[in-house]
């Protein structure tokens, strides 16, 4: 067992996000917040060797059709068929490579194949909802699903969930680790949506809603959403010895 | 010059977190039969005392000598010290709201201002109703290094003992409270 203790040790460290970047704990539009948010104020903590390493899961945790929703059962799922494309980078622009994206959703008629999902929507025996992909070396992924169907919660009257598929981020260390949600532009429920809207900065908002790509539609088969997602950024530290592995 | 991107905002994982999450291998840092291992058990409650039965954890920690097989571990990312071990752990609750992770201890980290970090695991907490995961540390009872840690001594007295696991018969318990008395400490990272 080695012990470097002695010399000094230089970590890369991750930029803190803006304030307005991410939707505030407490965010009582969203009724669920209420009882579940923490009262206390989080507790700074300097990122350490725990917070800049971090689960580089690889192929392994692939099947050969994870990346395509509408071919994992003996028929084809029901639906608009969609393709889902975009690249996972930091906030410098930088490809994050070889990063496990795992993706769910509701079905064409807006139901979870979930036991707690009880909006009576027709089930789809031939979609499951889930999907996964790895990053290439240049921070590409691509999903083929189904456009997801909008469905009623009960958070406030009336109340529908915008069209979403759930977006699940590793990135290349613990402070990158994100889960967000993909909307479709122009969806008319967003008004409504205070999940959506709990994120304040609307140009942050607008970061969550994918752009429709008629250049990767494919001609008589499949529309196209064209999805980036931004990890956060290293800081600019001057790094003494070793260059930054690249 | 590189190019400066807003992150992409968090999100909640919803009520059906578990279709998209689960990994049948999930709970198990280390395989089962692992020298050492124990089961790292907990509940989750809300700030009413219920059951979050809709959550799941994610566990990520050093190797039993201290070590990550990661390129940013300056000290050179290093194979692990156990067979199978993966570092990571993904644990979602129960209809009681109970999590459990199967793992070994890890060893003590050099810290960057010099000394030393006493053993712990991170936890993210992912949930409906949680708009961004939380996270917590792991904390294992009558360590001597939790004295002089440098985490553990930036968090009030009377909250320590919120990162603080109990010993059980086969491992650990980490209860978290969401919200209210003796609510979890929660850290920004």
């Amino acid at each position: 067992m080695t012990q470097d203790t002695g010399r000094k040790l230089v970590l890369p460290g991750y930029r803190r996000d803006d304030v307005d970047a991410h939707p505030p704990l407490l965010s009582p539009g969203y009724g669920s917040t209420v009882t579940r948010a923490p009262r206390q104020p989080l507790v700074f903590l300097p990122q350490r060797l725990t917070e800049v390493t971090g689960p580089l899961l690889g192929e392994g945790r692939l099947g050969e059709l994870d990346h395509d929703l509408t071919r994992q059962h003996d028929g084809e799922a029901l639906g608009q068929r969609i393709i889902v494309h975009g690249r996972v980078l930091d906030g410098d622009g930088r490809a994050v490579p070889h990063t496990l994206v795992e993706i769910w959703q509701a079905n064409a008629a807006g139901r979870y194949r979930h036991a707690a999902d009880t909006w009576p929507a027709p089930l789809d025996p031939h979609f499951t909802g889930v999907g996964r992909a790895l990053t290439d070396e240049r921070g590409r992924y691509h999903f083929v699903t189904v456009q997801p169907g909008a469905y009623p919660w009960r958070n406030h009257d009336n109340a529908w969930r915008p069209a979403h598929i759930h977006f699940s981020l590793f990135g290349r260390a613990f402070t990158q680790r994100l889960v967000t949600q993909m909307y479709f532009p122009g969806d008319p429920l967003f008004f409504q949506d205070p999940v959506f809207n709990a994120v304040r900065d609307p140009r942050a908002r607008q970061r969550m809603v994918a752009r429709y790509d008629h250049a990767a539609t494919r001609p008589e088969w499949a529309l196209a959403y064209e999805f980036d997602i931004v990890l956060r950024g290293r800081e600019a530290t001057v790094f003494e010895g070793e260059d930054d592995d690249e | 010059m590189s190019e400066r991107l807003g992150v992409t905002p968090a999100q909640t994982v919803g009520p059906y977190l578990h279709i998209g999450l689960h990994w049948p291998d999930g709970p198990y840092v280390v395989p089962e039969g692992t020298a050492g291992a124990f089961w790292l058990r907990g509940s989750i409650v809300d700030g009413t005392g219920a059951a979050v039965v809709d959550a799941m954890v994610e566990s990520w920690q050093a190797d039993p000598d201290g070590r990550f097989d990661h390129p940013d571990d300056p000290r050179g990312a290093r194979p692990p010290a156990v067979d199978g071990f993966r570092g990571f752990g993904r644990a979602e609750t129960d209809t009681q709201g109970r999590y459990a992770l199967h793992t070994v201890r890890p060893g003590p980290l050099p810290a960057p201002e010099g000394g030393t970090e006493a053993p712990h695991l991170t936890l993210s907490v992912f949930a409906r109703g949680l708009l961004h995961r939380l996270v917590t540390r792991v904390y294992f009872p009558g360590e001597p290094g939790n004295a002089a840690d440098p985490v553990l001594r930036t968090v009030e007295p009377g909250r320590r003992d919120t990162l603080l696991a109990r010993s059980t018969a086969d491992g650990f318990q980490f209860d978290i409270r969401l919200q209210g008395e003796h609510e979890t400490v929660f850290f920004a990272v």
